[in-house]
């Protein structure tokens, strides 16, 4: 049975997709626009007239914005791959292992993904400042290298694979370590990539924590730059330049989601949580 | 109700841009009798579903038409048809109980056909009755077994008082003991409400088992149709013959010359054939187990099955293993058969069947 | 085969390690500064133990203007968002050409970085001596006089927030719910279709119940994840959000712990206790309406 598809769903499509994609048109095409031209203008413009490069230039030199964006990636990559590491670690040891006390262990596990980390964000703040650990990468990154959740996600992949796959491996001498490495990480590895992207979307916009935790320039993430930029930024209200710096900050992961868009789709749809 | 198809086609647009239209249903005419149980038998693919679907309304047709009786639903809406519908997963709504499962065709009518909720419910508990269910009414679909759902579709689908039921590999969920039930089940349904009924499968012996008359499908054209057993004796093309019977029957690529069969380059039947290569097929309780025989096969071994023998050989001119089927008890060490008249068969290289000139 | 021994343990001994410095002891941690009375952050000592901080948050005006915000935000944004997450994904389920490049679009927000973006949102609503900004510019085609939507009346404040909160969770509840609608067998619909269901009763008494358990999923997330607004309030109004009067009980729990008015650790651990006894309070009842109304596979 042939159906007509209603263009009223289209033209309501097509409305809220214009709502999603205008502020990012507004940005790009505001960063482009030079200081005086947008000043000049009382009612804004839809369009650039007269594109410069000029407030990118001013973005990574009026402003730190190339160590606010390096200290990001740094901060991306390491707490990513630690805490890859820390939860594979332990869901390998909750799914494959025998030992005493796993159950209750996991229980307790499961018990703890309720709890929100603003409730524990305080004794954080407070244990992270008495360790002199405030401004350094260390202080970023310890509280945001394990998550119960992932560890959860993780397990349940791992348990999916059969055991016999683990008493082969044994059959043929090979170590917990090697086969967690050589047969379970490959078959499992749609979950671990989900974990990994989420886990860089949450690190590239984390805010709160480097927010507490820095208050040093040196260390600013991206977040905490915009933010600084938007209240003490190019010593004057520069729209268009702090336009470029937003331009240059969302670029990362919108180009990373172009890429790996049908994944990272799939990827939130498993894990997460956000809204 | 009579049912009447004429010159049916359903063409479904090329998947890919490099890809061809698929004749799905290819210029169809049939006729299913009143208050009969029509079997529509094929492989996967050879456009049952389709036809199905074109029955209830869920598809349109690209051209021809489906008359009920006299009237023409080509162009019908599929509620406006009044078929029931029993789906191969059954799609029973998994949120509702099975009376609420049973009402809710009823639920849809409006203006005149509008039913008092008594009327409803009574009608439900008659549906209900028919496929035994009845304590059932309380219960969730998951909290019943796949025969048990299976019931609760039919009831679904008869509730309405359809004038046509078509029934969607209805077997096809259920394990092998379940199956011979539910089997005898749907005929015993059918002969009770005496609604014309189509019936999709893929599985010859619960077509042949059940219906009045099946229809053999491929590539979405009719290969065959009439009485089960007729079909089986008597098969248009080797289509058929290959795709009813188990075990299946066997090929062989034979010759004949001067009214001989030759398998082999072994003279085996006299036959009232023109000369040339042929096809012949011989179902398996087609070998006689004959000392004298013409047939001479390299024997592999015996299989015991209760109440036959199966006698496992070769022979040069058959690609696969033969399966000669024979009483029990007979000592057959042997491999040498002579043929039983009416169980063998003869085709062109096309496929086509031929028939001995008396 | 499995030996029964402690070596797995040592695979789980660095997630215990982290978990149980960043989350146990916090945990605990809290509910005792939260009762502890006068603590001093520099000598580490306090009057005594009471529930003196609960008394004086609940008196705190910052404290009663974030509460009061923060569910206006969640009254407003929970129905709101599921609400058009609903219609978008059921209008995304209806079409067929462009529905991936629809999808990608409406994703989008998801990738962004909320501060970023949040500032680009204060631009387009905001209104200052030299332009009323484009919102404004665009009320006024409908003849409505132009108001500032970041500095002025708080309803308007109010409604920027909303929007942009709305704005940024929408790409997850579409996402999920589009999943769900996917997942709801083609058959059902035939049978309703054969059976002369209609268009709103196929909704309610099909599709609705089978996505039933995903929206139902949304919705306590969204209350959970409404209650926890702080970013998004931060990317609009800025960091002092006291003095916008646009504080959420997240950002109280933060400027009571650091910035301007910070160095109050008891406040703040108060104020995140009676979050946490809000947000568990909801969920639970969330969970009690949900085993009626739910169907569950």
């Amino acid at each position: 049975m042939k159906k007509q598809t209603n263009p009223l769903i289209y033209i309501f499509l097509t409305l809220w997709g214009i709502l999603v994609l205008f502020p990012f048109y507004w940005m790009v095409m505001t960063a482009f626009k030079s200081y005086s031209a947008y000043n000049a203008e009382f009612i804004p413009q839809l369009f650039v007239s007269d594109p410069t490069w000029e407030n990118f230039t001013q973005a990574f030199t009026a402003v730190p914005l190339g160590t606010y964006f390096a200290n990001t990636v740094i901060f991306t990559l390491i707490t990513t791959a630690v805490m890859l590491l820390v939860t594979v670690l332990a869901a390998f040891g909750f799914s494959r292992l025998r030992f005493p006390g796993r159950d209750l262990a996991f229980t307790v596990f499961l018990a703890l993904m309720m709890v929100p980390s603003e409730l524990v964000v305080i004794t954080n703040f407070v244990t992270v400042s008495s360790l002199d650990l405030r401004n350094t990468f260390l202080g970023l990154i310890l509280p945001s290298v394990t998550s119960v959740f992932y560890i959860y996600l993780l397990r349940e992949n791992f348990s999916q694979v059969p055991d016999e796959l683990y008493y082969a491996a044994k059959v043929d001498g090979t170590s917990d370590l090697k086969y967690l490495w050589k047969v379970m990480l490959p078959i499992c590895r749609p979950t671990v990539i989900t974990v990994t992207i989420l886990k860089v979307i949450e690190c590239w916009n984390s805010y709160v924590w480097p927010r507490l935790i820095t208050d040093d320039q040196a260390y600013f993430l991206v977040s905490n730059g915009i933010q600084e930029i938007r209240e003490n930024g190019f010593g004057r209200d520069n729209i268009p330049a702090m336009m470029a710096s937003v331009v240059v900050i969302s670029l990362p992961l919108i180009v990373l989601f172009l890429i790996f868009r049908k994944k990272i789709m799939a990827g939130v749809a498993r894990g997460g949580t956000k809204g | 109700m009579k049912i009447t198809l004429k010159n049916l086609s359903k063409i479904f647009p090329p998947q890919t841009k490099k890809g061809s239209p698929v004749h799905a249903v290819d210029k169809v005419s049939l006729e299913i009798p009143d208050g009969k149980l029509l079997g529509l038998l094929g492989p996967s693919g050879c456009g049952k579903s389709t036809m199905l679907n074109l029955l209830c309304g869920l598809l349109t047709p690209t051209e021809g038409e489906i008359l009920f009786d006299e009237d023409n639903v080509t162009a019908l809406a599929p509620q406006h048809r009044g078929v029931g519908m029993v789906f191969q997963n059954y799609a029973l709504y998994p949120h509702l109980t099975v009376l609420q499962n049973i009402l809710f065709p009823l639920e849809n009518l409006k203006g005149k056909e509008k039913l008092t909720r008594a009327q409803m419910l009574s009608r439900a508990r008659e549906a209900a009755g028919l496929v035994q269910i009845q304590e059932l009414l309380d219960r969730k679909p998951a909290q019943l077994s796949g025969g048990q759902q299976q019931r609760v579709a039919i009831a679904r689908a008869l509730v309405k008082l359809p004038r046509v039921l078509l029934l969607d590999e209805p077997l096809s969920n259920l394990d092998a003991r379940l199956r011979l039930q539910t089997r005898e089940e749907i005929k015993r349904i059918q002969k009770a409400t005496g609604i014309t009924t189509v019936f999709v499968t893929h599985d010859q012996e619960e077509a042949m088992s059940i219906c009045d008359e099946i229809v053999v499908m491929d590539k979405g054209q009719i290969q065959q149709m009439g009485h089960p057993q007729k079909i089986y004796d008597d098969p248009a093309n080797l289509f058929v013959a290959k795709f009813l019977g188990t075990p299946p029957i066997h090929v062989f690529s034979g010759n004949i010359a001067d009214k001989t069969l030759y398998l082999d380059n072994a003279p085996i039947l006299p036959v009232n054939l023109p000369d040339g290569e042929v096809t012949v097929a011989i179902r398996p309780e087609g070998f006689l187990p004959d000392e004298t025989g013409a047939l001479q096969c390299q024997f592999q071994g015996l299989e015991v099955m209760g109440r036959d023998t199966a006698i496992l050989c070769t022979h040069p001119a058959c690609a696969a293993p033969i399966r000669a089927i024979v009483e029990s008890g007979i000592a057959c060490d042997t491999a040498r058969f002579s043929i039983k008249q009416g169980k063998i068969f003869f085709f062109d290289t096309n496929g086509n069947r031929l028939y001995l000139g008396d | 085969m499995e030996k029964n021994n402690y070596k797995g343990w040592l695979y789980l001994l660095p997630a215990v390690l982290f978990l149980g410095v960043f989350l146990v002891y916090p945990l605990i941690d809290v509910f005792i500064y939260s009762i502890e009375e006068g603590y001093n952050t520099a000598s580490g000592t306090s009057f005594g133990v009471g529930l003196y901080n609960f008394h004086y948050i609940l008196q705190d005006p910052h404290f009663l203007q974030a509460l009061k915000n923060t569910f206006l935000l969640v009254l407003v944004t929970v129905p709101l968002s599921t609400g058009i997450a609903l219609l978008i994904s059921l209008g995304l389920s209806a079409v067929k050409k462009l529905r991936s490049l629809f999808q990608t679009v409406f994703f989008l927000p998801y990738v962004t970085n909320t501060l970023a973006v949040g500032l680009v949102f204060m631009l387009l609503f905001r209104q200052t001596p030299y332009s009323p900004g484009l919102f404004n510019t665009l009320l006024g085609l409908f003849g409505i006089a132009p108001v500032d939507f970041i500095t002025g009346p708080y309803w308007a404040k109010m409604f920027t927030l909303c929007f942009y909160t709305v704005w940024v969770v929408m790409p997850f509840k579409i996402l999920v719910l589009t999943g769900a609608l996917a997942s709801v067998k083609q058959d059902y619909y035939n049978a309703a279709r054969i059976d002369g269901t209609g268009k709103l009763r196929i909704f309610t008494k099909i599709t609705l119940p089978m996505i039933s358990p995903s929206v139902f999923y949304l919705i306590i997330t969204g209350f959970i994840g409404a209650f926890k607004a702080y970013s998004d309030a931060v990317a609009i109004f800025g960091t002092d959000l006291n003095a916008a009067g646009m504080n959420t009980l997240v950002g109280y729990v933060y400027d009571m712990l650091y910035g301007n008015a910070g160095g109050y650790p008891s406040y703040a651990s108060a104020a995140a206790v009676v979050l946490f006894a809000i947000v568990l309070t909801i969920t639970v009842i969330n969970l009690l309406v949900s085993r009626k109304h739910v169907h569950y596979n």
